[in-house]
């Protein structure tokens, strides 16, 4: 349990990626088996423990200090387990501190009662760090930062293997994943043992203008880019899965789709949102719509109802114990075609979630360039081109795949907040929090919109953080309040993919994927943009 | 004589009326008694000051020569009477040359125990106990989930993180006087003999250490030479600097440097997140709870009262023990970064 509280302390604490990988190869060399498979299991969250309620731990610590101190001492830490793991007083004399192992083997096995006599007589044994990772193991709360994805690119490091073959297993592994760590040492592969398994997926290329004359666009088949996000849905026999693309098992969310799966097959495609207003087909709802349903683990009757879940579908990698993914783009195009049409045919009225991303007629440049600046939809947000000919392999194999997004929206913003960054960039500010006029009471008043800490250079960055510091009116921590009036402030020009309504910002508008696009030096506060520029770039509403 | 009449708090600081000092006072005054050399203790521009022979010098070279009026020195355990008052001063184990001032009169004494922790600091001599009517104690880290852990093991964490990430350099934010020497010469305990870089601000503070007898090894100032390449000197090097210069201008000379941080506290993580700090080092020279706890019950005053932090949860505490205990609401002592 220390050596594993040391590396939640580690981790959480750590900013860069690369940092993080290696703290946990580290770890991977250094714990045995099983604790260091528990831990990817806790980390990973695939470890659901939660036999202690939050308000138990409460009740415990009562039991032992003044629960006015403990009281004092909550107001101050804020989160209730690092607090009850800091306070609790010290017992010398206990001889066995338990493992993660002991931990996770003996929680799984006891009931609420006995779990807390066992918690309480652990909580003697170990220090702080312990007794904090011990709580959030038991109380279900262990969130630190790290992607699961993270998780897999370290396995994948420290056993000199492709993440894709470790995202391709990892759904047939449980934890404490001895099979998998024994691959990774050089011993025999695991054998793909799960049903309905994830297949690493193909990613494409953005365009650039020098990238055109290399695309003979004979040999290529168009398609809309959509604003929705990349799935794979798996069936096989009564296993269902929705995977993202990076191999996530995402089902839990979207029980609508796992419903409506009568294939045994894998589709490639895009989850989308449909207005359930409109009959017909599946009229497609913007990003906003969708954001609604992601990061649950669960979801409402109401909500199923009111933002459905579909597919569109562009891809079929396995169809009834057939692998696909050797063959030609276009043959498995017709499977797929084939597969839609049967089952459209099979049950005309039944609940679909499936259909097929249309090829479209892109003959040109020209006629790709319209389509990409006009797309008929809000929620398309470019164009796709896809070799003919191409095979299905993980990765973004050069020239096959090629994305075309649309040109970002644009709007001149006047930053207002400054954060200093991490890692390499903890001694700038880096991070800004950016704003636009709207009408007020006496005159007009900056209103956030967003936040942005990419799009300029070093040198750009240099310049914003001289800045910062020369035009500094408040302080908070790590966040300073910059001078921003009709008179002065700097304006951002920030580039960004689309824009939703929000009743969680003043502004009630969302960014998505906000970056500065340009450094405005030139442009006199007053002049940026307003609050109606951004209003107008809303897509309808449902 | 009432403890009140002997020593009272006011806007300048804790005042003696018979002896007519003040000790550690935040403003001008006619006549200073001062703990220790951290700047919220000791000020400049006071008639006199009476410390340790450290703590002048201290206070000579944080302020210059002329930083009182009129010096005067006294050595641990020496008894000066000031107007009739008896006062001494003990070690306090907080920096070098901290003390513990102790007032006697008329049958009554008092300990002001200044800012002090229990636990071993080699680089200064540790704290003693001194019977009383009256202790009034630091506070600061006057909460009950303030428990420092083991410095060596804190140091042992920056050690560990130095073969981990050999191509980063290290920066550790400490207070400029007394937690960068302590954390220095504990890294020298446990066998890191390389050169350790300094931030500017801390040279004159760590010479003055040597020249005092506490020894801190190879120590290079942590400046970029002229000309390329410089930069890829500080790779996988421990530097040293004050906790304002962490997200300063100056940290950027560092190649993607590991920002650690050494102070009390790191303890609560949010604090430590907070700042941006990568490696939080729990290292104190303020008493954590149970250094409090334990100093309150080993003098067993007649009366605690308690300055400086939280007061509240040590005065609640020692009302449950059964203690005559008051909080003092003395200002102007800050101690944020320890
Ligand atoms: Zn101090
Ligand atoms: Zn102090």
């Amino acid at each position: 349990m220390i050596r594993f509280a040391g590396l939640l302390d580690r981790l959480i604490f750590t900013p860069g990626r690369n940092a993080k990988v290696r703290i946990l190869t580290d770890y991977f060399r250094e714990a045995p088996d099983p604790e260091r498979g528990w831990a990817v299991a806790a980390i990973t969250r695939d470890l659901d423990i939660k036999t202690i309620k939050a308000g138990q731990i409460k009740q415990l610590v009562y039991t032992r200090v003044d629960g006015a101190l403990f009281d004092m001492s909550h107001d101050y830490v804020g989160d209730l387990a690092e607090a009850a793991a800091l306070i609790w007083p010290e017992k010398p004399g206990q001889n066995y501190v338990p493992t993660l192992t002991d931990a996770v083997e003996t929680l799984n096995g006891v009931t609420r009662t006995e779990a807390l006599e066992v918690v309480e007589r652990w909580f003697d044994a170990l220090d702080a760090s312990g007794r904090w990772a011990l709580i959030k193991l038991a109380t279900g709360g262990l969130r630190i930062g790290v992607a699961a994805r993270l998780v897999k690119v370290a396995l994948a490091e420290y056993g000199g293997k492709p993440v894709q073959e470790i995202e391709e297993l990892w759904h047939g592994l449980k934890p404490p994943y001895l099979s998998l760590f024994s691959w990774l040492e050089g011993g025999e592969k695991p054998a793909s043992a799960a049903a309905a398994p994830f297949r690493p997926v193909m990613l494409s290329h953005p365009i650039e203008e020098a990238d055109k004359p290399k695309i003979d666009l004979a040999e290529m088949s168009a398609e809309w880019k959509w604003d929705g996000i990349r799935v794979q849905a798996v069936r096989e026999g009564d296993e269902r899965r929705v995977y993202s693309r990076t191999g996530d098992d995402i089902g839990g969310a979207f029980p609508d789709i796992l419903a409506a799966m009568p294939f045994d097959a894998a589709i490639d495609g895009e989850l989308l949102v449909f207005d359930p207003h409109v009959r017909d087909r599946f009229a497609v709802r913007p990003f906003n719509d969708l954001q609604q349903r992601l990061n649950r683990k669960t979801v409402s009757q109401k909500m199923m109802k009111s933002h459905p879940a579909f597919i569109r579908a562009y891809d079929l990698l396995w169809l009834e114990g057939e692998d696909l993914r050797p063959l030609p783009f276009e043959e498995r195009r017709a499977r797929l075609e084939g597969l839609l049409l049967r089952e459209h045919r099979a049950s005309p009225d039944g609940d679909e979630r499936f259909d097929l991303s249309e090829v479209v007629d892109l003959p040109d440049w020209d006629a790709l360039a319209t389509a990409r600046a006009n797309p008929p939809l809000d929620a398309i947000e470019g164009v796709m081109l896809k070799r003919r000919s191409s095979v299905y392999v993980p990765g973004r194999p050069k020239g096959e795949w090629w994305k075309w997004k649309r040109e970002p929206f644009l709007v001149d913003a006047v930053m207002m907040y400054a954060q200093r960054g991490h890692g390499k960039r903890s001694s700038y500010y880096s991070d800004y929090t950016f704003g636009v006029w709207k009408d007020a009471e006496n005159g007009r008043e900056l209103v956030p919109v967003g936040k942005a800490y990419h799009g300029f250079t070093d040198e750009e960055l240099r310049k914003i953080d001289k800045y910062v510091r020369d035009n500094t009116i408040a302080r908070y921590g790590p966040v300073r309040s910059v001078r921003a009036d009709e008179d002065k402030g700097l304006v951002l020009e920030i580039a960004f993919e689309g824009l939703g309504r929000s009743t969680r910002h003043k502004s009630g508008v969302a960014m998505r994927f906000p970056r500065v696009s340009r450094l405005r030096w030139d442009k006199p506060s007053r002049e940026a943009d307003t609050i109606e520029t951004l209003e107008a770039m809303l897509p309808e509403e449902a | 004589m009432k403890p009140e009449a002997l020593l009272h708090p006011t806007p300048a600081g804790l005042y003696c009326p018979p002896g007519d000092f003040y000790i550690d006072p935040v403003r001008p005054v006619d006549r200073a008694v001062v703990t220790h050399g951290h700047a919220d203790h000791a000020r400049s521009g006071h008639g006199a000051v009476l410390a340790t022979p450290e703590t002048l010098e201290i206070m000579a070279t944080r302020y210059g020569e002329d930083f009182t009026e009129r010096r005067q020195s006294a050595e641990i355990g020496e008894v000066v009477n000031l107007n009739g008052v008896a006062l001494w001063l003990v070690p306090a184990g907080h920096v070098l040359g901290s003390a513990q001032a102790v007032v006697e009169h008329k049958g009554t004494r008092m300990v002001v125990t200044g800012d002090y922790k229990r636990r071993r600091d080699p680089t200064c001599a540790g704290f003693e106990p001194v019977p009383c009517d009256v202790l009034i104690s630091e506070a600061t880290f006057g909460l009950p989930v303030f428990r420092h852990p083991d410095t060596a093991g804190e140091v042992a964490k920056l050690l560990h993180s130095l073969e981990q990430f050999p191509e980063r350099a290290h920066l550790v934010g400490a207070y400029a006087l007394g937690k960068a020497q302590r954390i220095i010469r504990h890294l020298r305990e446990q066998g890191y003999d390389e050169t350790i870089y300094i931030h500017g601000a801390m040279q004159r503070l760590c010479d003055l250490y040597e020249r005092l007898g506490v020894p801190l090894g190879p120590l290079a100032p942590a400046t970029v030479k002229d000309g390329r390449g410089a930069k890829q000197d500080f790779e996988g090097k421990v530097v040293v600097c004050p906790p304002s210069a962490m997200g300063s201008t100056w940290a950027r000379r560092f190649p993607d440097p590991v920002i650690a941080f050494a102070s009390g506290w790191m303890r609560v993580r949010q604090r430590a997140k907070q700042k941006g700090v990568e490696l939080p080092l729990i290292v104190s020279d303020h008493a954590d709870w149970d250094e409090l706890t334990d100093t309150v019950r080993e003098v067993d005053p007649h009366q605690l009262w308690v300055t400086h932090g939280r007061e509240d949860a040590l005065v609640r505490w020692a009302e449950v023990e059964g203690r005559v205990a008051r909080p003092l609401h003395l200002i102007g002592y800050e101690d944020e970064n320890d």
